[in-house]
Order: structure tokens, then sequence, then C-alpha cells
């Protein structure tokens, strides 16, 4: 099968689920229901093509298929900066007042946090991956703590309106937020598709990209960046879901058999939408479940973590 | 590092953890038997000083003994998914009685935490490729798989604010009545002090054991349920306390070398101090009220381990 016909296969099947979770079974007012759920269904989408999208970038820059951008710590270091807001500045500051300048610190401080451990993590290039990964962990650990740790000092009226911040979900997505992620969405599709071509050569690595006039260090810089936009918008908008990019980054490699990025990024997307919507739709719907889909997607990623770790201690043994 | 010096360390400490807390108390007070101080000393600081030695020796000992066993440094009740499995055991016995008695909860666990480390040896014994790094990531992954199935079944039963109780280690709610099955880790310490020299024979390696004439199944078996009936009776009190089992036995190493007989009493004291440190803390920083012990010791405990890590590549090899 051709790749262009497996794209359109999937393309079908996220179109099918998305119109089985807008129509089916509903009951009572449909002008009701009908927004709500389209307006769900955007978010999922949204958070879906985000964390592909970063996922596949990231894991070209630091030549390794199962580091994520969560995995690593970077969605931790989002509920980091907007714990330390509330903590120092309040609720009523213009840090948290003004969405912009919120966001716009968020990304500043994730940014910095993914230079940081790009410089001392991956460019000595010695580290064997297991090591970066559980480095990663326990980042993820040190700093879900440190927010625990600050969130029991903060004035409780405080923390209520924190806790809305961080502990978003599919059912109680913000409309406002919404529009701010189409556009900053839109922008990175823009910028993804200048530098597409780049990409596939930077896969090649370091040196020989440079060797082909790659300005190598100045793209890893700009795709970090690219990731940790990313990252902070399926953050702000659903909260962190730390296997899920892992699970679609590498379902599309295994589908998919190309080196283009274009292919995977727009195939690792179409994937996350129908794990999503999918995934919610037969939880809701189907099997009438209570539980959210992060805990059956945490479930299903440990498994295939541990069966990718399996896979690739064998090559490496 | 002496043993007295540890030892005086711990005393100090101890006694200021008597005397610090909501209600200043003053040996003065003690003095008069029938005065309220002196209730709440029995009742409630006593009880707490008692449960953080226990809690501090018992699960620096587990996981001493888990590394040796299994040959890892980064081994430990929190990687290898010990305490996962006895709160999942917890949860099993809420659901199959519906007036589930203490003793029920007990059994349950142990018999959970039992089977589930002995099934991570299991997968161990399977994987050929040994890193030091890829043994906790992989049991890491495998707590992360239990603990969702307890989230899953948590959420469909209504029961998941009783167990996220367990997930938070705190001392806050330990006073007389409620912390005496931490008892029953006295004799599973006494136990792994009498086996210390087998465990450090076991820790050469099957072979080698079996040559030196050591029946290595049985001191194996021996030493997982010591570790078992301690994680058991800590997570059921206290709640889960992260990283103790896996920094301190290694700072202990450092100093010390591997000789068990001569490393548990040091491990034991060290655990005692580092839990009292952290617990008094917790105590202090926003006095009256109190931040619980897991969180304190998530943040100083993950800090160290990726100091270690980060430092000590070299010598974990």
């Amino acid at each position: 099968m051709r790749n262009s016909t497996k794209l359109m296969i999937l393309a079908a099947i996220a179109l099918v689920f998305i119109l089985l979770y807008g129509f089916y079974d509903i009951k009572g007012g449909f002008d009701y229901a009908f927004p709500k759920r389209m307006l769900r269904v955007t978010a999922m989408v949204i958070t879906g093509i985000a964390i592909a999208y970063s996922t596949v970038v990231f894991q070209t820059i630091t030549h390794n298929r199962i580091l994520t951008p969560s995995v690593m710590g970077l969605d931790s270091m989002y509920q980091v900066v907007q714990t330390l807001i509330y903590f120092f500045a309040g609720s009523m500051s213009v840090w948290v007042l003004n969405k912009y300048l919120n966001f716009g610190a968020a990304i500043f401080a994730m940014v910095v946090f993914a230079l940081i451990l790009y410089r001392f993590l991956f460019r000595a290039d010695k580290h064997p991956i297991y090591f970066l990964l559980l480095i990663g962990m326990i980042i993820g650990t040190l700093l879900g703590s440190f927010v625990t740790f600050l969130q029991v000092l903060i004035d409780p009226v405080e923390y209520l309106s924190l806790q809305s911040r961080l502990f978003a979900t599919f059912t109680n997505v913000k409309a406002e937020l919404l529009f701010i992620s189409i556009g900053i969405l839109f922008l990175a599709f823009l910028y993804g598709y200048l530098i597409m071509d780049k990409l596939d050569v930077m896969s090649l690595g370091r040196e020989n990209a440079i060797n082909l006039g790659i300005n190598y260090d100045g793209m890893v810089m700009r795709i970090l960046i690219l990731s940790s936009v990313l990252i902070a918008t399926s953050t702000a908008l659903v909260g962190p879901i730390t296997f899920f990019g892992l699970i679609v980054a590498n379902l599309s490699y295994q589908y998919l058999v190309t080196y283009k990025h274009s292919i995977h990024i727009l195939g690792a997307s179409l994937i996350s939408i129908i794990a999503l919507v999918g995934g919610n739709f037969l939880v809701e719907h189907i099997f009438e479940l209570r539980t959210t889909l992060s805990v059956i997607i945490n479930f299903i990623g440990g498994i295939y973590f541990i069966y990718l770790l399996l896979k690739e201690s064998r090559a490496a043994g | 590092m002496r043993l007295w010096m540890l030892g005086i360390a711990a005393i100090v400490l101890s006694f200021i953890s008597l005397f610090i807390g909501a209600i200043d108390i003053t040996p003065k007070d003690l003095l008069n038997w029938e005065s309220d101080e002196t209730h709440i000393f029995l009742i409630s600081r006593i009880p707490r000083l008692l449960a953080i030695i226990l809690a501090g020796a018992g699960m620096s000992i587990a996981g001493l003994i888990m590394q040796s066993l299994s040959r890892n440094k980064f081994v430990s009740p929190t990687t290898a998914g010990t305490l996962d499995a006895a709160k999942l055991g917890i949860l099993i016995s809420m659901l199959f009685f519906t007036n589930v008695t203490y003793t029920q909860q007990v059994i349950f666990s142990f018999a959970f935490a039992l089977a589930g480390t002995f099934l991570f040896m299991q997968i161990l014994d399977r994987i050929k490729f040994k890193d030091v790094i890829f043994v906790p990531l992989i049991g890491i992954m495998y707590g992360n798989i239990l603990s969702s199935i307890t989230t899953f079944f948590g959420y469909e039963a209504d029961l998941l604010q009783n167990i996220s109780s367990w997930l938070m280690g705190s001392f806050t709610l330990i006073i007389a009545g409620r912390y005496e099955l931490l008892y029953v880790s006295i004799p599973a310490i006494i136990l792994a002090y009498l086996y210390a020299n087998k465990f450090t024979v076991a820790g050469m390696g099957e072979d080698f054991a079996r040559n030196l004439g050591l029946s290595y199944k049985l001191v194996l078996n021996i030493g997982l349920v010591l570790v078992a009936v301690i994680s058991t009776t800590v997570v059921l009190t206290v709640g889960v306390i992260p990283f103790l089992g896996l920094i301190v036995p290694n700072i202990v190493s450092l100093y010390l070398g591997d000789n068990l007989r001569k490393t548990i009493p040091h491990t034991a004291v060290l655990g005692i101090v580092f839990l009292l440190i952290c617990d008094i803390l917790g105590r202090i920083i926003i006095h009256p009220y109190e931040i619980p012990v897991n969180v304190t010791v998530a943040v100083i405990g993950s800090a160290i381990f990726l100091t270690m890590l980060l430092r000590g590549r070299a010598y974990a090899k």
C-alpha cells in the first residue's frame, strides 16, 4: 500500500470517529449537546496534533524513538511555571490575567529548560538512552513534587483558581483558550511547512547535516522552541498525558515506512486524533466507564513502552 | 562517617521531633502527669516518633536487601513495583469484601506486594540485557502499569479517594492505636540483620552463591518476604514514601561498601535521620500546618538521586 493511501485510510477513520462522537445517541436538546460535543472534539483534535507534531520533531533532533518532550519533563515544567506565578504574583496579577503574557512566560521557561536539557544531555552524545530516560523521569518526579510542595503553601483561595488551570480535562474545555490554540497550531504548521525538508536532512545526523549546508544548532534551537510551544498548548488545554506522544509517534514509524517528516507528522497526528476521539467515544458511550481516557492511555502506554524498551535492548545487547 | 555520630544525630533529631507541633510542649509540662500536654505527648508525639523510626529504618533496609539480591544499585520498593502492588492489594481487598477488616487488608496487601515483587524478579531473570539503568526503568514502568490498574478500578468503584490516602505518605494522622502494625516490621528488621551475610553472598550472583554452599533460592525468597512485610506495614500505616529505600542504601554503600552485616545498622540509622529531617522540615515550614512527608522526601530525594545519577555513572558500574 502506498503511503498516501494509508494516510487516506487514517483520515477516513478519524472522520468517522469525529462524526460518531458528535452525533451518537444525542438525548434531549440537540442544540445544547452538539456544540458542547464539538468543543470537546476540537480540543481533542488540537491536543492530538500538537502532541504528535512536537514528539516527531523532538525525536528527530535527539535521534531516538523513545524519548519524548513529555517523558523528559517538559509538561511538568509548564505546571511549575504556572504554580510559581500563582505563588509569587497571585491570581489577580497581570501575569495571570493577561493570557498572552502568561502563555509567553510559560513558553519562555520551557524553552530555557529544554535548552539546558539539550546542552547537558544530548550534545555530549555519550550518554546511553536509558540513562537519559531515567534522568528525564526523575526530573519529572522532582518538578511534580516541587509543584505539590508549593501548592501546599499557597493560600487555599488562590489554590482553587490555580487548580482549574492545572487540572484541565476534555470535559471542561475553555472556549477562549481554544481559539488561541488554533491560531498557534496554524502558525506552527506554517513554519513546519517551511522547514520540513531541512528536518529530513537533519535526521541524517549532525555532521552530515552540517556538510549539506544546514545551520544545525540554529535549527535545533528553533525546533526546541516549536516543541515547547506545542507542548505548552496541549498542556494548557487538557493537562499532561505522558505516554501519548510516544505511542502515536512510534505507531506512525511502524505503519508508514518513510523518512519524510511531512508524512510522519500527518500520520502521527491522524493516529492521535483517532486514539483520542475514538478512545473517548468508546469510554464514554460504548463501555460507559467513568474512568478518564488518560488512565487507559497510561496503562496501554506503559505496556507499549516496556515492549519498546525490550525491543531496543535486544538490538543493543 | 561513624555509627555513633549518626546515632547522636538521630537522638537529637528525635528530641526535636518530640517537641515540635501545633501545640507547644516543653519538657516541664511533662512533669505534670495529668496535664493536656502530657496526654498529647503520649497519644500523638511519641507514636509519631516511633512510626518515623520504624518506617525510616524499615524502608531503607528493604531497599538495601532488594539492591543486594537484584545486584542493582537502583532497585528499591519504589522502582520495582512493590509499593504499587501493595496498593493494588488494598484496593482488591476493598472490592472483594463489603465490610473489609484491617486484617483482610493487611493480608491482601502483603500477598500482592510479595507477588508483585516476585514477578518483577522473574521478569529481571528473563531479561538478558542487564544495564544498571535499564532495570529500574522497567521497574518504574511496571509500577506505573500496576498503579493505572488501581486507578481504573478505583474510579469504577468510587474508591479513588480512599486509595489516595495511601498514596500520600504522611505522619500527620499517626496517633496511638493507628500505627501499631508497624511493630510487625521489627522482627523483619532483626531477621534481615541475622541473614545479612547470606544476602551479601547471594548478591555475588547465583552461581557463586551456590558454589559457597548457599541455598540461593531460599535466601532470595526470604529476602523478598522481608521486603514485602516491611513495605506492606509502611504503606498501610504511613503511606507511600518514595526514594527512601533508593538513596539511603546508596549513600551508605558509597562510604562503607557492600558487606550487609556492616552496612545494615548504618542504613537503618541514616534512614531514620533522613526521614526525621524531612518530617521536621515539613512541620516547620508552614507551622502550625504541615506539609506531608512524602512531598518533602520526594523533593529532597529526587534531587539527591539526580546528583547521584549525574555524578556517579562510573560508580554505578
